[in-house]
C-alpha cells in the first residue's frame, strides 16, 4: 500500500517535471542558440547543448546595426519601462482606493467606465490615438508610451479593487476614530496592506510593457529610440543573412530583466492573484 | 426623533461633502485617462469613420458617409481576415483555457514542490509575448526547424508550415496556447477555495474522479471560468505582434489577423478613415461576442446564492 503511494507519488513529480520541461523547451533552446553557430542552428537540431561552445556571438550581437549598440535599447527600454510600471502602480492604487473605498457621487459611473475600458480591446484605439497623438507633435516621443500609463491601468485597478475588498473596513473605522483622514487612510492602512497586490501588478507590468512592441513600432521610428523589442526585430531584418547565433544572444539578454524580477517576486505573483480571488 | 434625524442629514451631508471631493482626487487619473486615452479617441475615430481621412495626401478630409463601411464588405482581405481572427480566437481561446485548467488541477497536490513547478509553468506566459520568443518560434516552425526535425524523428514528413496558407495558423494558435500560465494561476486560485467537505460529502455518495469533476469542480470553477474566458476571449481578438513578426499576415493572407490588417491600412497605407472604420466594425463585433457570453453565462455560472 505504501509502496504503491511512493511509487504514484514519483510518477507524478516526474510527469510534472518532464511536461514543464518540454514547457520551457522553446526558452532553453534560445539560449543554448546563443551559443552555437550560424550552421548549427539552421540545421535545427533538437539538442541544448552547442556542438562547440561559442561565446562571440554575444560580442557580435551587442555591437547592434548601423553604429548603434545594444546599450542604447536596452537603456531605452529600461527607463520607459520603468517609468511606465511606477506610473501605473501609484495611479492604479489611487483609483483603486477611491473606487473601492469611497463613496462619492459619480463612482458607480467611472466604476462602470473602468470595467468598459477592460473589456476594450486596445487595438481598436490604436489608429485614433495614434492620429491624436500626430496632431500634437507627439508621434516620434516617448510621451505616448509613458503618459498613458499615469492614468490607471484598468486591469490592475480592477485587481486591486479585488484585493482592497479583502481589508477589512473595521481598520478604516479604527483609523478614523484615531482621527486619521481618508488621505491618511490610503497611505498609513490601505497602501501598507496591499503590498501583495502592488508586486503583482509590478511583475506583470514591467514585462507586459518591456516585452510589448505595438506601442514602439507604433511611435518611434528613430532607431536611437529604439526599444529592445524594436531592435531585436530590425537586428533579425538587418543583415541579408541574418545572424541567428547573435540574435539569440541579443533575445536572451533582453529576457533577463523580467527573468530577474520574475525570480525576485515570484512568490507573491503565485499566491498575490490567489488571496485577490475573484469574486462574483 | 426629528431632531436627530436633521442633525444626521446635516452631519452626513458635509461627511457625503468631503467624499465627493476626496473620491475625486483619487479617482482623477482616471478621470482625465478614461477623457484623453478612451473617450476622445473613439469618438474621434467614429468620425473620421466617415471620412476619407488619408495621411497620404494633405488638406482636409471630405465627409463620405457609411462608405468605408460599405467598402468594408467589398475588401476580399477584409472579410478574409474576420475569418481568420474568428478561427484563432474559437481554437485558441478554449483549447488553452482546457489546458490552463488541467495544468491547474494537475498542480493542486499539497506539496512543498507545487509552488516552484506553477513557476516553471509560468515561464512561457513570462516571456511568450517578447519579440525574442516569437523570433524563437519562427525558427522553431521553419522548413528545417525543430518541430520538423522532431516529425522526422518520429518517421512523419517534414510541413512545411509558413509556407502553407491552410496550416500556418497553428503554430501562431500553438504559440498563444502555450502562454496559458496566467488563467492557470487564476485557476489554481480557485480551485484553492473550493471546501474540501464538498468533495467529502461527493466521494460519501459514491462519486468517481470524473463525476466529481464535472459535478463540483466545474460549477464551482464556473464564476473564474467566465472571466477568464471573456479576458483571453478580448486579448485573442487583439492579436499582432506574432502574426506581424512570423508571417506578416502572408502566405496568401492566411495569417492576416485583423489587427495587423488595421495596422497595415493606418501606417502602411496611411488610410485612416478606412482604417476607423475597421476598428469600429471590430468594436461592435467584440461587444456583440462579450455580450452572448454574459448572456449565455447565466445559464453556467454558479454563484454561491444558487
Amino acid at each position: 500500500m505504501k509502496t504503491t503511494k511512493s511509487i504514484k507519488k514519483i510518477a507524478y513529480h516526474f510527469f510534472v517535471v518532464a511536461f514543464g520541461f518540454l514547457m520551457v523547451y522553446p526558452v532553453l533552446w534560445m539560449v543554448s542558440g546563443s551559443f552555437k553557430g550560424n550552421a548549427e542552428i539552421l540545421r535545427g537540431g533538437l539538442n541544448l547543448i552547442p556542438k562547440e561552445l561559442k561565446s562571440s556571438n554575444y560580442a557580435t550581437g551587442w555591437k547592434g546595426f548601423s553604429g548603434i549598440t545594444f546599450s542604447t535599447y536596452f537603456w531605452n527600454s529600461l527607463w520607459i519601462t520603468l517609468l511606465a510600471t511606477l506610473g501605473t502602480v501609484v495611479s492604479s492604487a489611487l483609483v483603486a482606493y477611491a473606487l473601492s473605498r469611497i463613496r462619492f457621487k459619480g463612482r458607480k459611473f467611472w466604476f462602470t467606465c473602468m470595467i468598459a475600458t477592460m473589456l476594450l480591446p486596445g487595438q481598436i484605439l490604436m489608429v485614433p490615438s495614434f492620429l491624436i497623438w500626430h496632431k500634437l507633435g507627439l508621434v516620434g516621443t516617448y510621451v505616448p508610451l509613458i503618459l498613458p500609463y499615469f492614468c490607471g491601468q484598468a486591469f490592475f485597478i480592477y485587481q486591486m479593487m479585488q484585493f482592497m475588498a479583502g481589508i477589512p473596513r473595521e481598520l478604516d473605522a479604527a483609523a478614523t476614530i484615531d482621527g486619521c483622514s481618508k488621505y491618511g487612510i490610503f497611505f498609513h492602512v490601505i497602501l501598507p496592506l496591499l503590498k501583495p497586490s502592488i508586486v503583482t501588478t509590478v511583475i506583470i507590468q514591467f514585462y507586459w510593457k518591456w516585452d510589448d512592441y505595438m506601442g514602439p513600432l507604433l511611435y518611434l521610428s528613430d532607431p536611437k529610440k529604439a526599444t529592445a523589442s524594436l531592435a531585436i526585430k530590425m537586428f533579425a531584418d538587418s543583415a541579408s543573412t541574418t545572424d541567428y547565433g547573435a540574435m539569440f544572444a541579443m533575445s536572451t539578454i533582453s529576457l533577463i530583466p523580467v527573468f530577474l524580477i520574475f525570480l525576485f517576486f515570484n512568490r507573491y505573483l503565485i499566491q498575490g492573484i490567489g488571496t485577490s480571488g475573484l469574486k462574483g | 426623533m426629528d431632531k436627530s434625524a436633521l442633525s444626521l442629514k446635516v452631519d452626513s451631508q458635509k461627511f457625503l461633502h468631503r467624499n465627493e471631493f476626496v473620491g475625486h482626487v483619487f479617482a482623477a487619473p482616471f478621470v482625465f485617462g478614461f477623457i484623453c486615452f478612451s473617450l476622445i479617441p473613439i469618438l474621434t475615430s467614429l468620425y473620421y469613420s466617415l471620412t476619407n481621412y488619408s495621411m497620404m495626401t494633405k488638406g482636409q478630409p471630405d465627409f463620405i458617409g457609411i462608405k468605408n463601411y460599405l467598402n468594408l464588405f467589398q475588401d476580399e482581405i477584409f472579410v478574409k481576415s474576420i475569418g481568420v481572427t474568428l478561427k484563432y480566437v474559437f481554437i485558441s481561446v478554449p483549447l488553452k483555457l482546457a489546458f490552463a485548467l488541467f495544468v491547474a488541477y494537475l498542480l493542486t497536490r499539497k506539496s512543498r514542490l507545487v509552488t516552484l513547478y506553477r513557476s516553471l509553468y509560468y515561464i512561457p506566459s513570462l516571456v511568450g509575448g517578447s519579440v525574442a520568443v516569437t523570433l524563437v518560434w519562427k525558427q522553431l516552425f521553419a522548413r528545417k526547424g525543430l518541430f520538423n526535425a522532431l516529425m522526422v524523428n518520429l518517421g512523419l514528413d517534414a510541413i512545411n508550415w509558413f509556407g502553407d496558407k491552410n496550416l500556418a495558423l497553428y503554430p501562431l494558435v500553438l504559440m498563444s496556447v502555450w502562454q496559458f500560465g496566467s488563467s492557470m494561476i487564476i485557476f489554481a486560485a480557485g480551485l484553492k477555495e473550493i471546501p474540501e467537505s464538498y468533495y467529502e460529502a461527493a466521494r460519501i455518495d459514491g462519486g468517481n474522479g470524473l463525476q466529481i469533476f464535472l459535478r463540483i469542480t466545474l460549477p464551482c470553477l464556473s464564476p473564474i471560468i467566465l472571466y477568464n474566458l471573456i479576458m483571453q476571449t478580448i486579448s485573442a481578438f487583439m492579436a499582432f505582434t506574432q502574426a506581424y513578426i512570423i508571417t506578416g499576415g502572408g502566405p496568401d493572407n492566411g495569417t492576416m489577423m485583423y489587427a495587423l490588417y488595421v495596422y497595415l491600412h493606418a501606417i502602411k497605407y496611411g488610410n485612416m478613415g478606412y482604417a476607423c472604420a475597421m476598428s469600429w466594425f471590430m468594436l461592435v463585433i467584440m461587444s456583440i461576442i462579450t455580450l452572448i457570453i454574459f448572456k449565455t453565462s447565466k445559464a453556467w455560472v454558479f454563484t454561491e446564492a444558487d
